[in-house]
């Protein structure tokens, strides 16, 4: 993926090393906060950083746009701070309310070694992108790198969380790792962009309704208590 | 390869001639040790003559440091080649540690020796021992290095099995003599392979002419990780070290611990970066992993232990371990073509190894000062001692001070050398070694300040406080020559924190030597601070920072006492009101841990407390019971033991066979070997 | 000469701030509590009552009791007086790199550790345990982030590591990485909340104020007078690191003797950007412990262990990429 800054940001004087820190720097963030994801131990503040993991993202893709010069990436920014920073974030926090668990996220491994796993996926993620993308620009190697890192860590997340919500949370995390990977690299359609969102968004309402249909079933959204009801372990 | 600057024939110089020959005066001094056994005058004799001639020996190696080569023939050993010795500048470094390091304990022993309860079964093996540890840095050949090996791993289990009526010293003996037979083991079948290589025979002249490197070289590498690694205390190999260490006598735990461990060292770096020829890329990487694994393990366990010498035993591990950082960093340096890196990490790690010496060896003397005049190594029935004995407790605060690397004294010169090293290591480009290399910084820096951790709790259980027992409340300050040992030991630490610059450029010759590249000379900077790379990059003065904090400790003192005040009231304790009346409410070598047991060792070492509630109007005490478990015994270990009984339980029917199939057991093996004969390429 | 003069400068500009920074964090936390609080020159007269109050000891506290306040106050001042204030390049500042900086500390708290525990009271026990806990944690996570700074600057000289910081180095993810770890750390280090708070003496909170329960008078004075240089000593750190504008680039710059006007402006300004980042800090971290609540001790491993990975993060970033 060549890293060419187009001509129309030349134009406006922006230095190519800075259009390159900003990125990396968005992208970064990203990361940083799937770390905050997996130091949170309350439901509430959980949501909350997931709130702020969607506006960095938004971020992110805008000066993406910018950068490339791809107008429909602002929608992308949009739709992600739309949907992701704001109606997903309340709808997940009146589930909780609604469900009365916003006290604690049980954790099945804690957070230290959880943490130290994030350490080694990150790592592992960078060396097989830097790897994988050796003939590629710089900017979209490394930002791939961290994309990958943040669905991994979004995949941590939900193997190491018991509780059904914050599944759902670790899940919209991976994803928005993906829409970091699609808008790295160049051409990326906005009808992919507006199917994903949307799937995502109806994958939240099933959810959603899953998890209602638990709690009524086992009084629990703890999904280790599902292990209980599964036939022939017992 | 070495670019080894020694011509084919060597001579004898005055400095070999003097190792052999305190070798040899420390044989007789063993005979003599039989001989003086039961008498009063033989502790005199044997310490004392051990302290005269290891002190000769120690400055003759000295003398060798930048000197020529010296190379000696004995016709001994083997017939046909007899047994080479030689003494090159890394021989040096390391007589120089073991001669040295035997002196304090020769020293010590002329006290402490005089609390012996069985003199007999120390005196002879005490000589014994050094010589063997000198022995090994002369050997060159594998001959002979193999047997002075051996020679030194006997003697030291006999002084570990000295005591054998304290419980657990036989087992401890048991242990160390199997890990030891195994570790050997391990070196002989590098050196075969080797010889293998080799241009014939087995001097190390032809087996580093053949110097394989590659996957050869590498095998050798794991084999001298396991056989020298063993020695060293490296996890999962250390098992055998905090039994048997603890166990022999202080001055011979010292010995062990301070400078045996050192031998090990000298045994890998011979024959990895003498022997083994050029390193792969990735030879780094094991040592690296083990050495970072040996530092955090080695402090946890320190910290989980309540007997004042397996903390220091478990301690010993952890330093090992930074010493095999270094190491493998100079591997990894060297593998990958940055010579002038690799001479830094080695260095890092000489320089480390030597200061460990004079720590380790300090803080042993003050343990057995401590087991003299108390009779236990509890930590819980300590206590208050700084009151009791104020000459050991200020030179073990000393030590305590230089083992937890705090500035200005010597273990912090060295691992500050090692965290430089790492901080070159970007340049290296192998992705191995990048994702490795903060990974192990990462642990070497959680290894140090644990290691602080572990020696506040050490002595402020020890020394500060009140007593926990009469037997601490009694205590009286120890003779002597112990003491003078322990002074001996400190100075030197002080001396290499303050002057680190020296000891650098003394190392050079042998890391010249060895990696065929110096580090910059250090002697001559400005002010004697060291720069390892360039002024601009890093710089650190002991010197400056001593006399800093110095005059402004000093400073505020002389203005306090003259603008303020300096009246001093004694009250008791305040303790927020309720001082308590019993030495048994403070805090205990366990509920000191208990923090960082919680926080550490409960995933690693399944470290579990327990407490035992009697009902509501019982009179029964209530019970805190903790339990940890080190890995290698349950998941190396006792499993392999399981797996030899059971194997061993299987054979055992072999031994009820008829005569008929006795012979035809023999028959079947005769044939397999003629089978493999013939199929053998 | 000059340099020696600008060196002894910083040293007595340390010292002489330090109890000034702590009375505007007070000041302003009290302001943020809506109360009016004590003048910002309350810890001067605190620390001048100490002084002249005879020092009470227990019975059975040792020489090192004794000893333990000046060594803490001395290592914490010289680490204080090598991090760049108002200039760069000071003639001592090679004495010692960022390493020995946070070694220095170590050994500060490592006396301060063994204090607690020579009276041999269950609370001196208490404190001192808890501290070398949190230490043995927010030491490697310094330690890190030092590495992500001299992987950047190539230099663990922090007049380098300024000079490299002033030239522009770009944004940095590794460097923002370092920045959350240091200010996990700095908040750790000198037991603000959320991590220890320095205004309790509730037995089961306390981590420093138990530790030192047994001093008083001067000794008591030189441990708190310590304690606010160590809480300068971070906030230069972060100042002169990630805020490098401003600085004086003295030093190697100007020859000995050569005393001109131009350095002087160059350190008035220095003085003054010190100052003012100085302010800021205070009133940042001000605002950010009235907004936050102390934590439970045992969730303190957490945290720090956070600060740990961000410094491992930050540091891996460079060693993968070195461009990061």
């Amino acid at each position: 993926m060549p890293n060419a800054i187009s001509p129309t940001l030349v134009d406006t004087a922006l230095s190519a090393s800075l259009v390159f820190d900003v990125a990396h720097m968005f992208a970064g963030g990203l990361v940083l906060i799937s770390f905050l994801m997996l130091y949170q131990d309350r439901l509430y503040a959980l949501i909350t950083v997931f709130a702020l993991q969607a506006v960095v993202l938004a971020f992110s893709v805008a000066w993406q746009a910018f950068a490339q010069d791809a107008a429909h990436l602002y929608v992308t920014a949009a739709i992600a701070l739309a949907f992701k920073a704001v109606v997903i974030p309340l709808a997940l926090r009146r589930m909780v309310a609604r469900l009365g668990i916003h006290r604690q996220v049980e954790t099945v491994v804690s957070v230290g070694p959880t943490m130290l796993a994030g350490i080694a996926l990150v790592a592992l993620s960078l060396v097989v992108m830097l790897k994988a993308t050796a003939t590629a620009g710089a900017l979209a190697r490394e930002d791939l790198a961290f994309a990958l890192s943040v669905v991994l860590l979004g995949l941590l997340m939900m193997v190491t969380r018991r509780n059904a919500v914050s599944q759902v949370v670790g899940f919209m995390s991976l994803e928005n790792g993906l829409i970091l990977a699609a808008t790295g690299a160049k051409g990326m359609p906005l009808v992919v962009e507006i199917s994903v969102a949307f799937s995502v968004l109806i994958a939240l309402i099933v959810i959603g309704i899953f998890l209602f249909r638990i709690r009524e079933r086992f009084d629990t959204v703890d999904v280790d208590a599902l292990d209980r009801f599964r036939g022939g372990r017992w | 390869m070495v670019p080894s600057a020694l011509p084919p024939e060597l001579a004898a110089t005055p400095q070999m001639l003097g190792a052999v020959a305190a070798v040899a005066a420390l044989l007789v001094l063993s005979a003599a040790g039989i001989i003086f056994a039961r008498r009063p005058s033989g502790r005199a004799v044997v310490y004392g003559g051990s302290l005269g001639v290891t002190l000769l020996a120690g400055l003759s190696a000295a003398t060798a440091f930048g000197g020529p080569a010296g190379a000696l023939v004995l016709p001994l050993g083997l017939p046909w080649s007899g047994a080479h010795l030689r003494l090159d500048s890394l021989s040096a470094v390391f007589l120089l540690l073991v001669n040295l390091g035997a002196a304090a304990a020769s020293l010590y022993g002329l006290g402490y020796g005089r609390h012996d309860p069985a003199p007999g079964r120390v005196l002879p093996f005490f000589p014994a021992f050094i010589a063997g540890m000198s022995l090994v840095p002369l050997a060159d050949d594998a001959y002979s290095f193999l047997l002075a090996w051996e020679f030194m791993s006997l003697a030291s289990w006999a002084l570990v099995v000295s005591h054998d009526a304290e419980p657990g010293n036989v087992r401890a003996g048991l242990v160390y003599l199997v890990m030891a037979a195994f570790g050997t083991l391990a070196l002989m079948l590098a050196f075969g392979l080797l010889a293998e290589h080799g241009t014939g025979g087995f001097t190390f002249d032809a087996l580093r002419a053949g110097g394989p490197g590659g996957w050869a070289g590498a095998v050798v590498l794991t084999l001298a990780l396991v056989g020298a690694g063993s020695k060293a205390g490296l996890v999962p190999l250390h098992v055998w070290l905090p039994l048997a260490h603890p166990a022999a006598p202080s001055h011979v735990s010292a010995l062990m611990s301070g400078v045996m461990t050192k031998v090990a060292v000298y045994g890998f770096i011979r024959i990895v970066f003498d022997l083994a020829g050029p390193p792969a890329w990735w030879w780094g990487i094991p040592v690296l992993a083990a050495g970072g694994t040996a530092a955090v393990v080695g402090v946890l366990q320190a910290l989980l232990q309540g007997d004042t010498k397996r903390v220091l035993a478990f301690s010993t591990i952890e330093n090992i371990g930074l010493v095999f950082v270094g190491l493998g960093l100079a591997l990894a340096f060297r593998g990958n073509g940055f010579a002038a890196a690799a001479s830094l990490a080695f260095t890092a790690a000489l320089f480390h190894a030597l200061n460990h010496a004079a720590m380790k060896s300090l803080l042993f003397f003050g343990a057995g000062a401590v087991l003299t005049a108390t009779g236990t190594r509890q930590m819980d029935r300590l206590g208050g001692l700084i009151h009791r004995m104020p000459a050991t407790a200020a030179l073990m605060l000393v030590g305590c001070a230089a083992i937890s690397a705090l500035p200005p004294l010597n273990g912090f010169a060295s691992e500050w050398l090692i965290f430089q090293a790492i901080l070159l290591s970007p340049e290296l480009p192998a992705w191995g070694l990048k994702l490795l290399v903060p990974a192990v910084g990462a642990l070497m820096a959680l290894a140090a300040a644990l290691a602080a951790a572990c020696f506040v709790r050490l002595y402020g259980i020890v020394f500060l406080g009140r007593p926990r027992s009469d037997a601490a409340a009694g205590a009286r300050e120890v003779d002597g020559f112990s003491r003078a040992a322990m002074v001996a030991l400190a100075l030197a630490c002080g001396f290499a924190g303050l002057f680190p610059g020296f000891v650098i450029d003394a190392l050079q010759p042998a890391v010249g030597a060895v990696m065929g590249e110096r580090m910059p000379p250090q002697g001559s900077v400005a002010w004697l601070s060291i720069i390892p790379v360039a002024e601009s990059r890093s710089s650190y003065n002991g010197l400056l920072v001593c006399v800093f904090i110095a005059v402004s400790a000093l400073a505020a003192a002389a203005a306090i006492h003259r603008f303020a005040t300096r009246a001093v009231r004694r009250a008791p304790p305040w303790d927020c009101g309720f001082p308590d009346a019993d030495p048994v409410t403070q805090y205990s070598a366990g509920s000191f841990a208990q923090p960082i047991r919680r926080v550490f060792a409960r995933s690693l070492f399944a470290a579990r407390e327990r407490v035992e509630m009697p009902p509501p109007g019982s009179l029964a005490p209530a019970r805190l019971t903790l339990s940890a478990r080190d890995p290698a015994w349950t998941f190396l270990y006792l499993p392999l033991a399981a797996a030899v009984d059971a194997v061993a339980g299987r054979a055992n029917a072999l031994q009820f066979l008829t005569i008929r199939q006795y012979l035809a057991l023999v028959f079947g093996a005769l044939v397999l070997l003629l089978l493999v004969l013939a199929l053998w390429s | 000469m000059a340099q020696i003069l600008v060196q002894g400068t910083q040293m007595l500009l340390v010292l002489a701030l330090a109890p000034l920074l702590t009375g505007l964090v007070r000041k302003v936390k009290a302001r943020l509590t809506r109360r009016r609080g004590a003048s910002l020159f309350q810890p001067y007269r605190d620390l001048a009552r100490l002084l002249h109050k005879e020092a009470v000891l227990a019975h059975n506290a040792s020489w090192l009791f004794r000893a333990v306040p000046y060594l803490v106050f001395a290592a914490t001042w010289v680490a204080a007086a090598l991090v760049p204030t108002f200039a760069t390049g000071l003639i001592f500042s090679w004495t010692a790199d960022l390493i020995a900086i946070t070694a220095l500390l170590g050994a500060a708290r490592f006396f301060l550790a063994l204090a607690g525990m020579d009276v041999g009271t269950s609370f001196g026990g208490i404190g001192s345990s808890r501290e070398v806990m949190i230490s043995s944690l927010a030491e490697p996570a310094m330690i890190m982030i030092v590495f992500s700074l001299a992987l950047v600057a190539h230099s663990t000289q922090l007049s380098t590591i300024a000079g490299v910081m002033l030239a522009g180095v770009g944004v940095r993810v590794s460097l923002a990485l370092a920045l959350i770890a240091l200010l996990l750390v700095a908040v750790a280090e000198n037991g603000r909340i959320p991590v220890d708070n320095p205004a309790t003496h509730l037995e089961l909170t306390m981590v420093h104020e138990a530790m030192v329960l047994e001093y008083s008078g001067r000794h008591l004075a030189l441990i708190e007078l310590a304690g606010q240089l160590k809480l300068l000593l971070f906030l230069s750190l972060v100042a002169c690191v990630f805020v490098p504008w401003g600085l004086a680039p003295a030093g190697p710059g100007f020859a000995p003797g050569d005393f001109a006007l131009a350095p002087l402006g160059a350190f008035a300004l220095g003085m003054a950007s010190y100052a003012g980042k100085l302010a800021a800090g205070a009133v940042l971290l001000a605002v950010f412990e009235t907004s936050i609540a102390k934590m439970r001790v045992f969730r303190v491993p957490d945290f720090l262990g956070a600060a740990l990975m961000l410094g491992l993060l930050g540091t891996l970033l460079l060693f993968v990429s070195g461009i990061l």
